[in-house]
């Protein structure tokens, strides 16, 4: 009833795909040109229109999941066909070369083509293998829920500060202020946190330091708790230390729900531009071979 | 006594159907006296909210009356009434409460109270069914502060404002004044019940949020002016924690109002049963009991604006002895035009009474009203009137002719059962609100009502007769289609009227394991989830929709309960006493083996139902995302979901640019994710209390929203599942080519401009948007070809949508499939 893209309609264009690399092999093989193998035998001709038409029918999958009216298939047909037709494009360009490869535009096609070929290959592969953890981290929150409890959980710490000297209350307002998610899209994929906090040392000076998972707000607590000697000062800052603790949570679910998403959407931003450069390539390619060759 | 207080005709009450009937006098030059209490003429309308949109329905009844009144807001709506009683020069008296009427035709004696008499040939009563408002009761009532009702909410800011009340009307106030003012809501009990679910969440999370304080078991005690003071005002009252003192500005008094029943009946107008939606018993001129003392409008039944003013009018024809076509005639008339033979309208009608046994005893202005909403069609021999698992659910009645049902399992025997003239069906789906059971098909000159289901449901809670005649028939037909097909119908009848009809909450338990097992439980409306012990834990097995049994096995022999049964929505359900079944089993030997037969195939299926633990919890984390109720539930598979979004950009992109679906909102289970995204519910909670009508459900189950919607905001309220919001209808988008070539607007894909709801952008530079908000909600893409278009657009095939017949296939695969 409900199944992946890859295994729509029991694997149906994957067959289609085999089917179009066995053929393109096997003409290859029983293929005997006077010159050797290349683009411009009656055989090469072939495969090339076969690849230039892919290539467009590949590119063209942007618009059908663009054409939200559109009742031509479903688009997980649509990307299921795109995926394994899209692989075969590899053994069909690949032989319509004939292992022909040089510092010219022809093969500078080839490169680009191979380059959106393996970037969707690793979308794939991170399609596989993200969404359940993405699923698992969120844990029925979405990202501005889970970011609203934060805030929630500073303004509570917030309240209870107020009942504390005032540094615990900088301390609180500065942990909040200088959390940082986010950043490069390096720090994205790495999931880096680069939050920080100002915290009074024991000398009362105010100094800014590196917080990365509130380690150095959780550590400051912690001393501070160890000093007290009031009970009710002592249990004040044990709910901070619950409610950082929380947070510092909070923080890692948000910061590795960014980095999944993150890995989800990094490899378009390769696959798309890159298929562009393709087409310009690609007309470069067929053009000058009508003209030049 | 005074010559200028003998009057013909005497009117009480200034709403619609008073105004007119004073205006007809008026306009004839018969001496009338209007009274009204309120100090302006129709009082009800005057309450409505500022600027609200007052609907002329029913939209094809034309209007008689010497007053204009067309669909138009509550102003011009009272700007033109007004000037309708200038020009007629109506006689009435405002702030003139009518305190007792006594007497009959010719000589009523009214007494106001100011203790002034009015005598009057005739009276008509038109008081509507507002009553008059409670009031606080305490020292200080009167003071200025004190009101009952609240026009504009944004009329106050910066004040202290207690509301006093735990309705529908005090909540609602209370939160909108919140917004800019410092409130409090007293309530006298330890809870807000019997309050809209929407309302009561709302209020709830007001409270918790602290935008609005709350008194719970609190009292009002006093209220006293305090010139000079920081508000000018203080309201004592009594709580918990001894008394309160609280300085405001303002007290809303929302704690209801006094029925009108009891001044009615003093009068002498007759009920005919004492449950308080019952209407007064009157004629077909509207007379009551009382010689000469007429009631229109709201109290006789007619709740909608045009029929009290057209009753008006006809009302004073009546009264003066006149006879006077009703405007609904040619109405009618034409729907009469295909009838095989020709009689007058009224002929027509007391035929139809005559000939259907469940309506002889309808009151014949009831009935006519019935009519009006009601089709009558002559289908062809042979053609099916409705067919099994359509989603309609209006009633039939046959007139003349035959029908025959088509009953049995899809690709299985199927029988047919003849009914004739005078006989009803559609009576399941009518009391279920779920599909057909059974494909209907006409008979040889065959002449059939159709009436909506609200008409019906109306009808049956104020005639007794009807309600019995109907609950039981559909008991009977329950029992034949799942038990006795072969037992005639008087035999299963004498078993349906010791049957007994139960009302569940949502949570309540039918029976629990261990009871003995005596009875069998047919499920009328709702469902129920069917759970066993296991260890420690009760785990849900399975659930079971309306119009289905449980504990069928307590027919066949005294055993236990191997499971408990609890309704997962509120759910009414007819138990049947085994010994009454038994009766029918001596009778009937053969009976016996059939019925063994049959419950063997069905243990077969419900153990087919039966899964692991791990479906069992998918079970119940799906009923409270409202299985129980739902006909057709987005899903979300997250192992397969990157979070695209695109589900919802084509949701917008094919519904004017607002997404009725938010992906990520909404819980999820072992991989399970449900979107808040609507469940096309079984019988939907936001189709209840829409005043235009506007939601509606198409015959294959889809519920949508139609243009007509005004904006209120009910539906929104009433979704326990927050998949309706109220959204502006966004600007059109350029063509594909302006957008890219000239970046005109908003581009394929992106949000629209202005479709943001809870904003008011499109069209709000002047601070005011140009249309209302609007309810939006998912209507299952019933527009586009190919089918919903979440679904359709998704790239990894993660969204999904799964119909109750799919559920248990869905939930055995999920669990079990990875």
């Amino acid at each position: 009833m409900h199944q992946s893209f890859l295994q729509y309609r029991g694997k149906r264009y994957l067959w289609w795909a085999l089917s179009l690399c066995f053929v393109a092999v096997l003409a290859y093989a029983w293929h005997q040109p006077v010159s050797p193998p290349n683009g411009g035998t009656w055989l090469g001709y072939t495969l090339g229109t076969i690849g230039a038409l892919l290539i467009l029918w590949l590119t063209a999958l942007g618009v059908r999941k663009r054409s939200y009216q559109s009742a031509v298939g479903t688009v997980q047909g649509w990307v299921s066909a795109h995926v394994y037709l899209g692989l075969a494009l590899i053994v069909v360009a690949t032989l319509h070369t004939g292992f022909q490869f040089g510092w010219n535009v022809h093969t500078l096609a080839y490169v680009l083509m191979m380059t959106v070929i393996v970037s969707g290959l690793f979308g794939v592969v991170m399609y596989l293998r993200f969404p359940e953890r993405l699923s698992a981290n969120r844990s029925s929150q979405t990202r501005e829920q889970m970011l609203q409890e934060i805030a929630d959980l500073d303004q509570r710490a917030l309240r209870i500060a107020a009942n504390l000297p005032a540094e615990f209350a900088e301390a609180i307002a500065s942990n909040r202020d200088r959390t940082r998610i986010g950043g490069t899209v390096l720090d994205i994929l790495r999931g880096r946190d680069r939050s920080q906090v100002s915290l009074a040392g024991d000398d009362g000076v105010l100094q800014v330091v590196p917080n990365p998972a509130q380690e150095h707000m959780l550590e400051w607590l912690g001393r501070q708790l160890s000093r007290s000697t009031d009970a009710e000062r002592t249990r004040r800052i044990d709910e901070l230390v619950n409610l950082m603790a929380s947070r510092r949570s909070l923080l890692r679910r948000v910061i590795e729900d960014a980095r999944i998403a993150g890995w989800l959407q990094v490899w378009l931003y390769v696959h798309v531009p890159i298929t562009f450069a393709l087409l310009g390539s690609l007309i470069a390619h067929v053009v000058s071979v009508f003209l030049y060759w | 006594m005074n010559n200028t207080n003998k009057v013909q005709i005497a009117i009480v009450g200034a709403g619609p159907g008073g105004l007119s009937a004073a205006a007809r006098a008026a306009e004839l030059g018969v001496s009338h006296v209007l009274f009204e209490q309120s100090p302006a003429h129709a009082n009800t309308i005057q309450k409505y909210q500022k600027g609200k949109h007052v609907m002329a329905e029913p939209n094809v009844l034309p209007l008689r009356s010497p007053l204009r009144f067309e669909a138009g807001t509550r102003e011009a709506i009272l700007d033109e009434w007004a000037r309708g009683l200038d020009k007629h020069a109506v006689n009435i008296r405002y702030g003139s409460e009518v305190t007792s009427i006594s007497g009959s035709r010719p000589d009523f004696t009214l007494k106001l109270k100011s203790g002034e008499e009015y005598h009057a040939e005739t009276v008509i009563f038109a008081i509507g069914m507002q009553g008059n408002p409670r009031r606080l009761g305490i020292p200080g009532e009167d003071l200025p502060c004190v009101q009952n009702t609240l026009d504009d909410p944004g009329e106050y800011s910066g004040e202290v404002i207690v509301v006093v009340g735990a309705g529908d009307a005090a909540i609602e106030n209370a939160v909108a004044l919140a917004k800019q003012n410092t409130v409090f809501i007293l309530n006298r009990s330890a809870e807000f019940a019997r309050v809209k679910e929407g309302n009561l969440n709302l209020i709830l999370k007001s409270v918790e949020e602290g935008k609005l304080g709350c008194y719970y078991n609190a009292a009002c005690v006093s209220l006293t002016a305090m010139p000079g003071a920081d508000r000018p005002y203080t309201l004592v009252i009594n709580t918990d924690n001894g008394e309160a003192v609280v300085p405001c500005n303002r007290v809303i008094a929302r704690i209801g109002a006094i029925p009108p029943r009891k001044f009615v009946e003093s009068c002498g107008i007759r009920f005919p049963s004492p449950d308080p939606a019952a209407l007064p018993v009157l004629n077909e001129r509207y007379e009551s009991a009382v010689p000469g003392l007429y009631v229109i409008g709201a109290l006789a039944g007619y709740p909608l604006i045009k029929q009290a003013m057209n009753q008006g009018y006809e009302v004073v024809e009546y009264a003066l002895g006149r006879e006077v076509e009703p405007a609904d005639e040619p109405l009618l008339a034409k729907k009469f035009a295909n009838l095989p033979f020709r009689k007058s309208v009224s002929e027509t009608l007391a035929l139809m009474q005559q000939r259907i046994p469940l309506f002889t005893e309808v009151n014949s202005l009831v009935f006519r009203e019935l009519l009006l909403g009601s089709a009558v069609h002559v289908p062809a021999k042979g053609e099916a009137i409705f067919r099994k698992n359509d989603y309609t659910n209006s009633f039939y009645t046959i007139v003349e002719g035959t029908v025959e049902i088509e009953l049995g399992a899809e690709g299985g025997p199927s029988r047919r059962i003849p009914l004739g003239a005078g006989q009803f069906f559609g009576e399941m789906s009518l009391l279920s609100g779920r599909r057909r059971s059974g494909t209907v098909y006409a008979g040889a000159n065959c002449v059939l009502i159709e009436s909506p289901r609200r008409d019906i449901l109306k009808l049956m809670n104020s005639a007794d007769s009807v309600r019995k005649v109907i609950d039981q028939l559909f008991i009977a037909r329950a029992i034949q289609t799942g038990f006795a097909p072969g037992v005639p119908f008087d035999q299963l009848n004498s078993i349906a009227a010791r049957a007994e009809l139960k009302r569940y909450r949502k949570g309540e338990t039918l029976f629990a394991e261990g009871d003995e097992a005596d009875r069998l439980i047919l499920i009328r409306s709702g469902s129920v989830s069917v759970s066993r012990r296991i260890g420690e834990h009760d785990v849900v097995i399975s659930y079971v929709a309306a119009g289905n049994y449980v504990g069928e096995m307590g027919l066949l022999g005294k055993t236990r309960r191997n499971a408990t049964v609890r309704a997962t929505v509120p759910t009414e359900a007819v138990s049947l006493d085994a010994t009454a079944f038994e009766e029918l089993l001596v009778r009937n030997p053969a009976l016996r083996a059939e019925l063994e037969t049959t419950m063997q195939k069905r243990f077969a299926s419900n153990a087919r139902m039966r899964g692991s633990d791990e479906s069992g919890d998918l079970i119940s984390f799906l009923i409270k995302q409202g299985l129980g109720e739902a006909t057709d539930l987005l899903l979300i598979d997250e192992t397969l979901c990157v979070g695209c979004d695109n589900c919802e950009t084509a949701c917008a992109e094919t519904h004017g640019g607002t997404s009725r679906l938010d992906r990520a909102a909404g819980p999820t289970f072992a991989n399970v994710h449900v979107p808040t995204s609507c469940r096309h519910c079984e019988d939907p909670h936001c189709m209840r209390e829409c005043p235009p009508d506007a939601i509606r459900r198409a015959p294959n189950g889809e519920v949508y929203i139609q243009d007509n919607c005004i904006g209120c905001g009910n539906c929104e309220r009433n979704c326990p599942y927050g998949v309706i919001h109220m959204a502006y209808a966004p600007a059109p988008k350029p063509g594909l080519a302006s957008w890219l070539l000239f970046g005109a607007g908003s581009g394929p894909g992106d949000a629209h401009a202005g479709a943001h709801h809870g904003h008011a952008a499109h069209g709000a530079a002047d601070g005011k948007p140009k249309a209302p908000k609007k309810a939006v909600k998912c209507d299952m893409c019933k527009d586009q070809s190919g089918g919903p278009a979440c679904v359709r657009a998704c790239p990894t095939g993660a969204a999904l949508r799964v119909s109750p017949e799919a559920f248990v296939e869905f939930i055995s695969e999920s669990a079990v499939g990875r």
